[in-house]
């Protein structure tokens, strides 16, 4: 690489690239993959998720948002708050202990961790000895109650993590006092529970797994009372009032005991399924309300052989009897009282399952979910491609809310519950609409203008077609008297009817409201934002890309079936064109001109343009090259038995894990062993040696005909004094072809026809895959999208000087001139450092030190996981970070860039994390979290879960967007200069 | 100049008979054996006596044993004058209309044949296949050695052309370490290895790769550091000229340099960055100049360093549909297949050119196009192609030629 540097200039670039660039990974959206442990101040008013993977988020109001990750890679197992502190600690798969502060810095808050502790045993002693099992963090802020495998409890001095071994209370302490007659008293197991009373913090109860509980005086070192459970035992509550402990056990019992300071041996029990044998208690909580019948909750309880699949949790409260069925395993859950001091009535229940959260409101009759403004499973079904959309007019965003508001009527109208923390973050600057397509066919759009990822809208396409939906399905659903009463809640179904349907490309045009979907089975629909519900035919166009290319035989699955009736759409988006691809097989290419009235798509045996004013096909071209037969087989056939299969497998796991369920050590400690055979196994295949051939490509390599990439544009096609409309679509084969399309004057646009002509054809030498197309204008500057410069959003594009041709491929990035195509300059990406593009948009970056300075870039994605920007016109290398781990394919894969410098990619499946490489648009959360005010007296409050008073609160609405409605078009005009 | 007298053989010790024939033309001439000059003085010679300044030429001689052998360098030239023994018998061609070939037996081939079946005697020459001995213009270039003079002894830098060429590139790659030499001593470090060589592929055949070689750099850029998918994405990148440094699992067969023998055997077994250095010291040392530039160039370069740069990738395909409008259908069926079919002239002629300037060769597919010979589509490849410009400007000389030569 000889390059003649001048030297001023270099470094007055460097110094722009700084002022315009700069990588940040700001905020993830969704639902934490694999959460594992839930916690929640109620003074605070903040919500704490562990996961497997060793990450600990914490969440309050709309916005208000943290993020820590524990060094070590184990799965956090408890979450404990410090009653009435900023502080939490957690309990890792590994055994450590880890603190955890919010402290304030610069007026924002920020999670760090401030210390860490592991217990030690005395010497010689087994690791069981010091296994912590149960925490308890005790209201006085000050002690930290470690309850292990070995069955003692370690009393721990918080913050600090000193042991206080005087008050250590021992098995043996524990052991001489238990009753002769208790039969467990050889083998009292370890400590599966520990409680403090409500009403005397000196008082724990000690909860052993055997089923013998007992209340320990903390002051005076010795046992008050022994309750003796011969249930294996699951969870421990003690009332609020100090005058009963409840146990819940193993066997789906549970058993309230008085608390009188005397030993009783009256075991009131209830089997609450009871008479077949039933699956564990896990956790039961009651509390009361001021007037009336105490609330009983507890999971888990099913009868084993009808309902042990199930994830219940059961509420109970006066006549009201309610078993809450899950979509996924529960992880744990709490509830938020009402009051000052949250000692109140219980207003909600939260509950954290696998794969989301559930808020329940129990104020209001029928007990309805309230939709959670973050936290939202983002894979309820799996997400098959997703979209974004800079800068939406108000007016479209005003209705697409009110057609998702008609959606949300089952949802409760009392606000979201959890208020902790003030969130700081400006006003967006604009309205951002994220769309994601799901396998079940289904488009979510969600609200990205902001920190919070907030579901707006989920338009179904299913409606359109006869699927063979299984109508065994939705027997389930609870039938009349049913006992126990079931209730499903939640939304993650992740079990799609049909395949075909998935979607696979969304094309948004946010000034007409035109959208078109296209999925895996060559079906493109056009749909209209619409605000009233209508019943109308979906008419279909089947489109033969083979164009009688012979001797192929498709071997994938058949089209769709479309539905001849009429279909009721509801109000929102409302599709009133279809065109089917024969072979159908998945679009791979798809964009809309909404100016023009046009749509374009592609597959990976050619593309075609339909007219959807007209309805009718203006062009069909087929691109497949004849020697390739690969393209014509099609995905597997068997794909969907393979996902039945898969369903059914998933079902027979879970059944078989809830038997195994709990943390209990020696499962653990086999998840150990097994992970490192696992990792044995794994880099025992890495030394098997892995081959790469070194071929050119060909013109016969597989699927060079699939098409890549569509674009519009309106540029001087054929001869440099007239621009025309025109279309263009990139091969995987390296081969870029370009049409003339001649429109009718406005006036005659329904009747005249559209017509298509080729115009160009380039055969890129290194017939590399084309993944990106794009027109530069006179200034260098990308062409607007349609209708931007109708709207006045975008300046015209200089129609004088010459246009260019950018056309981007795996390897290089190519400018071409325009109207006669000879190359004017690249960039070599593969050639020189051996990586691929994979994801590629156009991005306008303002500097952060001027405001009328910005220039547009390529924002690039590679297979090795890094961002490049690369200048416009002039297609330098700026910037490059790493992004993705390059293993992580299905991450790279999900990248979706934004028109301003930001991007989206999967870290998990249900969690995006967004990054910005621009200096002036970030979006990443900025929020306080004050220190309650310590009241003086804590007898006179619950010390557990429910804390002092607050301090005072800023209750931000769940809204984040009210501000950004208000702003002005018109100050986004400069987004397309150059 | 122009002489044509017949000199006895006896007393042709210091002047060279020469008989040229040019067509139906003949020209005697003699040269002095002592001091024959060069080549392209010679060859000025006989374009001036057969009067034909502006014809290419292909200038052969009849050598003692009846080969047809070409004299197109100074080398070779010098070789005919020495072996003449008295008559120099040259045969010369027009470059472009060449029919016969070079090569051992080449004129006594059918007296031979014809003499061995007489005789019924085994002829010994008969068992060799004769060597055909091919202009420079008719080879193509597969690989070469390049940059010897600047890598260390134990790497050798391979350039493969795959260009234009139907064989495959034929070899795998994959994984393995290697040992470095480092401050610290040796090291393991994670490489990329040659791992399988596909039979009859481009690789195999240059016999400069081999099974176990390790790559450290493509194109000039290090390996080191980068996984196997990216390296093989790199040479993929590159596959039209693919230039990879390799150390040869087998050392023996390294270019030795003489002189530089010491170090660079010191140096056999040890990592790139200190070995080049070491063996490259002991190199100019014994040249006696450290400057690099005045090291002797005993380089095994076939082609100029100026190749290296060319970017072949560069030539993309164009074409241009322009002219009426055609029926959309029609137009989508029957433009894809046969317009490839029509710009393989094209391909060909651009293969044969020796010097393409346009980077991007632009090919009007509309009406007809040059195979078919029509004027038209005749001048739109003027424009293009240069090289084709002057083979029309040849055809045209030629018409004046057969007049010349009456």
């Amino acid at each position: 690489m000889k390059r003649f540097r001048r030297h001023g200039q270099e470094s007055q670039r460097d110094r722009l690239k700084q002022e315009l660039f700069q990588f940040n990974k700001t905020v993830e959206h969704g639902f934490p993959h694999q959460p594992s442990a839930l916690g929640y101040s109620p003074s605070l008013q903040l919500l704490a998720i562990g996961t497997r993977s060793g990450a600990i988020k914490l969440y309050g109001a709309p916005g208000v948002e943290f993020m820590g990750l524990h060094d070590e890679n184990a799965a956090v197992t408890q979450v404990h708050f410090l009653p009435c502190q900023v502080e939490l600690v957690t309990l890792l798969d590994d055994n450590s202990l880890h603190m955890w502060t919010l402290r304030a810095h610069k007026g924002l808050s920020e999670l760090l961790e401030i210390g860490r502790f592991t217990l030690t045993g005395p010497p010689g002693a087994p690791p069981s000895v010091t296994r912590v099992t149960a925490v308890l963090a005790h209201s006085s802020g000050e002690l930290l109650l470690l309850g292990t495998e070995g069955g003692h409890v370690f009393v721990v001095e918080v913050p600090g993590f000193r042991e206080l071994e005087e008050r250590n209370i021992s098995l043996d302490q524990v052991a001489s006092s238990v009753p002769d007659d208790y039969i467990g008293r050889r083998n009292l197991e370890h400590v599966e529970a520990l409680q403090e009373n409500p009403v005397n913090p000196n008082q724990v109860v000690i909860g052993y797994g055997r089923g013998l509980m007992v209340i320990w005086d903390l002051e005076r070192q010795c046992a008050v009372q022994h309750i003796p459970a011969t249930q294996q035992l699951e969870s421990v509550w003690w009332t609020e009032d100090g005058g009963y402990i409840l146990s819940s056990h193993s066997d789906g019992s549970y058993c309230q005991w008085m608390v009188s300071g005397e030993d009783e041996d009256e075991e009131k029990s209830d089997i609450p399924y009871g008479h077949f044998p039933c699956k564990a208690i896990s956790k039961i909580v009651q509390l009361p309300t001021e007037e009336g019948p105490p609330f009983l909750l507890f999971s888990g309880g099913m009868p084993r052989a009808s309902y042990g699949d199930r994830h219940c949790i059961t509420v109970i409260h006066s006549k009201t009897h309610v078993a809450l069925d899950f979509t996924s395993r529960i992880i744990d859950f709490f509830t938020i009282r009402d009051g000052p001091q949250h000692t109140g009535d219980p207003s909600a229940l939260v509950v954290l399952v696998e794969e989301e959260l559930v808020v329940i409101d129990l104020q209001t009759e029928g007990w309805p979910v309230i939709q959670t403004p973050y936290l939202v499973p983002l894979h309820s079904s799996a997400i098959t491609c997703s979209h974004h959309v800079s800068a939406i007019p108000l007016k479209l965003w005003e209705r697409v809310i009110a057609a998702g508001e008609l959606q949300n009527t089952h949802y409760s109208k009392k606000p979201w519950p959890i208020t902790g923390g003030q969130n700081l973050a400006p006003d967006p600057p604009q309205r951002d609409l994220l769309l994601t397509g799901h396998e079940d066919g289904t488009v979510r759009f969600w609200d990205a203008s902001g920190v919070c990822l907030y579901p707006m809208y989920k338009l179904s396409t299913a409606g359109v077609f006869h699927t063979d939906a299984d109508p065994n399905d939705n027997m389930n659903q609870g039938t009349e008297g049913e006992w126990p009463p079931f209730r499903k809640v939640g939304c993650f179904d992740p079990y799609s009817d049909d395949p075909r349907l998935g979607v696979q490309k969304i094309h948004l045009c946010k000034y007409s409201g035109y959208l078109t979907i296209a999925g895996t089975a060559g079906q493109i629909l056009v749909l209209e934002l619409n605000d009233e519900a209508a019943e109308q035919t979906v008419e279909a166009k089947v489109v033969d890309l083979l164009q009688g290319q012979e001797g192929f035989r498709w071997k994938g699955h058949t089209r769709l079936d479309v539905r001849e009736e009429p279909v009721l759409f509801p109000p929102g988006f409302q599709p009133f064109a279809l065109v089917q691809c024969q072979p159908p097989a998945v679009v791979t290419a798809l964009t809309l001109h909404s100016e023009w009235k046009l749509v374009a798509f592609g597959t990976s045996h050619g593309f075609g343009l339909y007219d959807y004013q007209q309805k009718n096909n203006v062009l069909i071209k087929c691109t497949l090259n004849p020697t390739d037969q690969l393209a014509m087989e099609g995905p597997l056939s068997r794909v969907k038995s393979i996902k039945k299969s898969l369903r059914q497998s998933f079902r027979r796991i879970r059944r078989s894990r809830v038997s195994l369920r709990k943390h209990h050590v020696h499962n653990a400690a086999k998840l150990q062993e097994a992970n490192a055979r696992l990792e044995a196994e794994l880099a025992e295949m890495e030394l098997a040696p892995v081959q790469r051939k070194i071929e050119a490509r060909s013109s016969d390599d597989s699927f060079t005909g699939l098409v890549r990439t569509i674009y519009f544009a309106d540029t001087f096609l054929s001869d440099s004094s007239h621009s025309t409309p025109s279309l263009w679509a990139g091969t995987n084969g390296g081969c870029v072809f370009a049409y003339m399309l001649r429109l009718p004057p406005v006036e005659h646009r329904a009747e005249e026809p559209v017509t298509a002509q080729p115009a160009k054809e380039i055969q890129l030498m290194h017939r590399a895959p084309v993944v990106g197309i794009v027109v530069l204008d006179g200034h260098g500057a990308p062409l607007p999208e349609p209708l931007e410069v109708a709207h006045d959003l975008a300046r015209s594009p200089d129609m004088q000087g010459s246009h260019h041709l950018l056309v981007i491929s795996e390897e290089q990035f190519k400018v071409f001139t325009l109207p006669k195509v000879s190359a004017k300059m690249k960039l070599k990406l593969t050639a020189v450092d051996g990586s691929r593009v994979r994801r590629v948009g156009v991005a306008w970056f303002g500097s952060n030190r001027s405001e009328d300075y910005g220039e547009s870039g390529l924002v690039v994605l590679t297979n090795q996981g890094d961002v490049h920007v690369v200048s416009l016109p002039t297609v330098k290398m700026q910037v490059h970070y790493p992004c993705v781990r390059r293993e992580d394919v299905s991450g790279i894969a999900s990248c979706v860039f934004t028109k301003h410098g930001q991007g989206f990619y999967l870290i998990s499946p249900s969690e995006f994390e967004r990054f910005s490489l621009s200096t002036r648009c970030v979006v990443e959360p900025r929020c306080l979290v004050e220190v309650p005010l310590h009241p003086g007296s804590s007898n006179k409050h619950r010390p557990q879960p429910d804390g002092a008073s607050s301090a005072h609160r800023y209750v931000p609405s769940v809204r984040v967007m009210e501000h950004a409605l208000l702003n002005d078009e018109s100050e986004y005009l400069r987004d397309e200069e150059l | 100049m122009n002489k044509n007298h017949r000199v006895p053989s006896n007393r042709s010790l210091s002047a060279v008979e020469v008989k040229s024939k040019f067509g139906a033309e003949f020209r005697r001439f003699s040269l002095d054996r002592s001091k024959p000059g060069r080549f392209d003085e010679f060859y000025g010679l006989l374009q001036h006596v057969h009067r034909i300044p502006n014809v290419e030429l292909l200038v052969g001689y009849a050598d003692v044993h009846g080969d047809l052998l070409p004299i197109n360098n100074d080398d070779n030239y010098h070789k005919a004058i020495s072996t003449a023994s008295p008559l120099l018998r040259l045969f010369l061609q027009r470059k472009e209309e060449a029919d016969y070939t070079f090569g051992t037996n080449s004129l006594t081939r059918k007296k031979n044949t014809v003499l061995s079946a007489v005789l019924l005697r085994p002829d010994p020459n008969r068992k060799k296949p004769p060597v055909i001995i091919s202009l420079p213009r008719d080879f193509r270039p597969v690989s070469s050695i390049i940059d010897v003079d600047i890598l260390p002894e134990t790497h050798r830098r391979v350039r493969l052309y795959k260009h234009g060429q139907e064989k495959p590139l034929g070899f795998y790659i994959r994984d393995g370490s290697s040992v470095r030499v480092t401050p610290q001593g040796l090291e393991k470090v994670p490489g990329i290895f040659i791992s399988r060589m596909v039979p009859g592929g481009l690789a195999e055949s240059t016999g400069l790769l081999a099974v176990n070689d390790e790559v450290l750099e493509v194109n000039g850029i290090e390996v080191a550091g980068k996984s196997l998918d990216q390296v093989t994405d790199m040479m993929i990148a590159n596959s039209h000229n693919l230039i990879i440094t390799v150390k040869p699992a087998n050392q023996r067969n390294n270019v030795v340099r003489s002189g530089g023998g010491g170090g660079g055997a010191a140096s056999g077994s040890s990592g790139r960055s200190s070995d080049s250095g070491a063996s490259y010291y002991g190199y100019s040392s014994h040249g006696g100049v450290g400057a690099p530039a005045s090291m002797p160039s005993h380089i095994i370069q076939n082609f100029p360093v100026g190749e290296l740069e060319s970017d072949e990738d560069d030539e993309d395909l164009v074409i241009e549909a322009g002219g009426e409008a055609e029926p959309i259908r029609r137009a989508s069926s029957n433009y894809s297949m046969p317009s490839l079919l029509r710009y393989e002239p094209h391909l060909n002629l651009r293969v044969a050119a020796t010097s393409t300037s346009t980077s991007t060769l632009s090919i009007n597919a509309n009406g007809t196009l040059p195979a078919s010979g029509s004027s038209g589509s005749l001048s739109n490849a003027i424009s293009t192609t240069p090289s084709l410009d002057r083979a029309i400007e040849r055809r045209s000389l030629e018409e004046d030629g057969t007049v010349i030569t009456l």
